[in-house]
């Protein structure tokens, strides 16, 4: 057996009396692309946040390169070659790409000041390992996320790192972003870089890895080569539960569509898009990141409202100007990041369940009616399962999935006719999205019109009956999801 | 060349300085007066402190945080300052008074810093709350008043001329005492330090995102601590010019000020948030509100709309800048759009 690079043996770690960590193992041999996958909060970040010095282990082994490792700090672990591009890049938005790149290395050199030529040459030389052609003089601000991650690789490359640990790198990237990030590491390990990839989502794991682990609830649950793995294994692996996947059929469909666009225009950002969308369908919007399907979304809420062109609702036309139009017109949105959007953070589950229906809880006379407040919040805790002891816990304390439940709870509370949602299980983890799902397709059952518009093509063959394809701003295509493969989208799309 | 050109007219600076040309060209036409010897004169040296001010809050503002006891600290330790030289009966030159100012601010300044910086206190409610307790310091257990009579070796420096002007006209002469030198020199070396140090760039690091440069390994804590003293430093130098300009110690006419130079910077283009805008913009926008006060004299406005206006030209300010903004965000969309 090779000599491992990395090597984790019975790790355990607690924050009070949470046992974040229980006994976990992980093994990375040298230039390997290793995949470590779990739902969340199983330990994945836990881990990294050890190697690489942040915290602390309770217990267990770590050796790196053959040297037991005892207490290390995050300049240690750099200094040895471990490299962690974390989620948010840790990159200053206000300085340039050039002062990006160049900033730890001078850091490092303990020089007392700043030579520009000298980061000119850094940067220079960070950007043409990977050959990314990027402005060094602009503001990595003014960068797109995929960029903004090539910053973030170059600058972990100037080290000489021997591992990178990529923290779900892929969750905010376009289809195209991800295959032009999966090139570069496969670059990489040509020159001999491990790299530890983190992510949920297992045709990632499929495509990319040499090995895998999987963690669960702070243990690890199973580890090998990839090749040994299928989706079932991966899924019960990942959540514990199997699951059997039901592609949507629509039943009771209304005869009248509920809902229908005509010609509607938002100039620099869709055109004349058309269609209609009936009670108890599931329609999917697919396209690019930049394709306009984002816009559309918010042109129908009425956040961005669109130029030209008509909304009917039941038949007759309606005007949606703002948000409060939509909602009269028992019009849903949530929202594609739900966090900044859709929630109010701090404040109680149940408060943010009922704040969209909260002028119809009160009573004669005009006060907050708390016992009926405190039903409905019961009752959609119940109805939509969110796991939560009390609800009147900040929404913070929920993961994910519960999260975006707690969105769709605040919803369904107001008795909505159409309800769309713009990447609804982005971020969210197997069982929750599974759960969702679920959730979705009993919804649509139950007459409710909904529009999922997201670019996760398996979400939308299985749960839609009907799928849009935008290109550019308009529709490209449309097509009934029994009869028609992701790659037929994927060449619509593109 | 085309694209440099672009991006320096996506910043507030050419703007601000257009709105300044205008307004001068505006109190020309009106009063005959505005490029005149003296009265340049007059706006250089009533930008001395506030300058001064001006650089020790933008600091403050790049790196995320804020300083509202400016005013505090520097009337403190020019107080004290020149109570003790008065006391010991000093009458050498003023270079001991800076030092003896620059001490005590350096003090002040760590008090900040310590609380902000190793404490990870609120910047805003620790200064606010040091705010208070320096003037509080200085009226109680010092029981300042008006100090009428200044040590020679500062009266001096303050009344010396650097550059005198004469008004041809009227026959009015200006002078600009030598410690407008004093702006020059602090703004230089605020300059070299926020470009070409590693504690510099570490202060725009921070600024940019405090976590990063945490991990980056810059020693955030201490970085705040020591930019906290400089701007003490820095404040106490501007108090103690402010004395020696106007040849008295008041120990309070100098509270009040932080809300105009705080609008001035941020009028400047440095963003509240932190991390962006430069020294340039800092010091014209200190410097339109600054002309924006002395200019109501010469357009013949009663002096007591003075507030009325700076507070418009304030609101405007800020409103263009912020529309600037979002037109530049919107026109890359567009190209991004068409690019693709």
């Amino acid at each position: 057996m090779s000599q491992s690079l990395l090597k984790a043996e019975h790790v355990k770690i607690s924050f009070g009396n949470v046992h974040a960590l229980r006994d976990v193992s992980l093994e990375i041999l040298p230039g390997e692309i290793h995949c470590l996958a779990g739902e969340n909060g199983c330990g994945k970040s836990t881990i990294i946040k050890i190697i690489s010095g942040v915290y602390q282990r309770d217990g267990g082994t770590i050796e790196f390169d053959g040297k037991k490792l005892e207490k290390i700090s995050p300049i240690d672990a750099i200094n040895m070659g471990i490299q962690v591009i974390y989620q948010d890049f840790a990159l200053f938005p206000n300085l340039t790409v050039a002062e990006n790149l160049a900033l730890n290395t001078e850091l490092a050199s303990r020089k007392k000041t700043v030579s520009w030529k000298n980061v000119r040459k850094i940067a220079e030389e960070a950007v043409a390992k990977i050959n990314f052609d990027v402005d060094l003089d602009e503001k990595v601000e003014k960068l797109s996320v995929a960029q903004k991650q090539m910053v973030a690789i170059s600058r972990a490359l100037m080290s000489n790192a021997r591992l990178i640990i990529m923290d779900e790198p892929t969750t905010a990237l376009t289809k195209k972003e991800v295959n032009s990030l999966f090139k570069i590491i496969l670059k990489l390990k040509e020159q001999g870089i491990a790299i530890l990839f983190i992510s949920h989502k297992l045709n990632e794991v499929f495509e990319i890895s040499d090995r895998f682990t999987i963690f669960r609830n702070g243990e690890m649950v199973a580890t090998g080569s990839t090749k040994d793995l299928d989706d079932k294994k991966f899924t019960y692996y990942m959540t514990g539960r199997e699951f059997n996947d039901q592609i949507f059929v629509p039943e009771n469909m209304s005869e009248k569509p509920v809902f229908e666009l005509k010609n509607l225009t938002l100039e620099g950002a869709f055109e004349a898009i058309n269609f209609s969308l009936r009670r108890g369908e599931i329609l999917g919007i697919t396209g690019l990141l930049d394709s306009g399907r984002t816009e559309l979304a918010l042109s129908m809420f009425g956040l961005k409202p669109a130029d030209s062109g008509e909304i009917l609702k039941e038949g007759t036309p309606i005007k949606i100007t703002n948000p409060r139009d939509a909602i009269e017109h028992k019009i849903g949105y949530v929202p594609e990041d739900r966090l900044s959007e859709g929630l109010f953070l701090t404040q109680s589950i149940g408060d943010n369940i009922i704040i969209s229906e909260i002028d119809k809880l009160k009573k004669k006379n005009g006060q907050f009616d708390l016992k009926k407040r405190d039903e409905e919040i019961k009752r959609w805790v119940a109805e939509l399962e969110i796991k939560t002891k009390n609800p009147d816990n900040p929404a913070t304390t929920l993961s994910g999935g519960n999260q975006q439940r707690i969105v769709l709870a605040k919803w369904l509370a107001c008795n909505l006719d159409v309800l769309i949602l713009n990447g609804p299980t982005v971020g969210v983890d197997i069982g929750s999205k599974h759960d969702i799902h679920m959730v979705l397709q009993k919804l649509a059952k139950q007459g409710l019109g909904v529009i999922i518009i997201s670019d996760d093509l398996p979400e939308v063959i299985q749960n839609c009956n009907r799928v849009l394809v935008i290109k550019n701003g308009k529709i490209r295509s449309e097509y009934d999801t029994q009869k028609v493969s992701e790659q037929m989208i994927i060449d619509d799309m593109m | 060349m085309k694209k440099k050109v672009k991006k320096i007219f996506q910043s507030n600076e050419p703007y601000i300085f257009l709105i300044i040309i205008i307004l001068g060209i505006v109190v020309q036409i009106r009063s005959g007066q505005f490029f005149t010897g003296n009265n340049i004169v007059d706006l250089l040296s009533a930008m001395i402190v506030p300058g001064l001010f001006a650089i020790a809050e933008f600091m403050a503002l790049i790196s995320g945080g804020i300083d509202v006891s400016f005013p505090a600290l520097a009337s403190l330790s020019a107080y004290a300052t020149t109570k003790i030289l008065l006391d010991k009966g000093y009458e050498g030159n003023v270079f001991l008074a800076f030092l003896i100012a620059v001490l005590i601010g350096a003090l002040l300044g760590a008090i900040n810093g310590y609380f902000i910086g190793y404490l990870n206190l609120n910047a805003m409610i620790v200064t606010l709350g040091t705010s208070s307790i320096f003037q509080g310091f200085m009226q109680g257990t010092l029981r300042a008043n008006q100090l009428s009579v200044i040590p020679q070796g500062m009266k001096k420096f303050g009344t010396d001329s650097f550059i005198t002007a004469t008004n041809k006209v009227n026959g009015l002469s200006s002078v600009l005492p030598y410690t407008f030198l004093i702006l020059i020199i602090v703004c230089a070396l605020m300059f070299f330090v926020l470009r070409y140090t590693i504690f510099g760039r570490g202060i725009y690091a921070i600024g940019g995102n405090a976590l990063s440069a945490h991990t980056a390994g810059f020693n955030v804590k201490r970085t705040k601590f020591i930019m906290y003293i400089i701007i003490g430093m820095i404040a106490s130098i501007g108090g103690i010019c402010r004395v020696c300009m106007m040849q008295q110690c008041h120990p309070t006419n100098m509270l009040g000020m932080e809300m105009n130079i705080i609008a001035g910077v941020v009028l400047g283009g440095v963003a509240l948030t932190g991390g962006a805008g430069t020294l340039t913009g800092c010091m014209l926008g200190t410097f339109l509100i600054i002309l924006v006060q002395n200019s109501m004299i010469l357009l013949g406005i009663p002096t007591t709309w003075s507030d009325v206006f700076v507070g418009l030209v304030i609101v405007i300010g800020v409103s263009l800048t912020a529309l600037q903004s979002s037109r530049t965000s919107r026109s890359k969309k567009k190209a991004v759009k068409e690019g693709a």
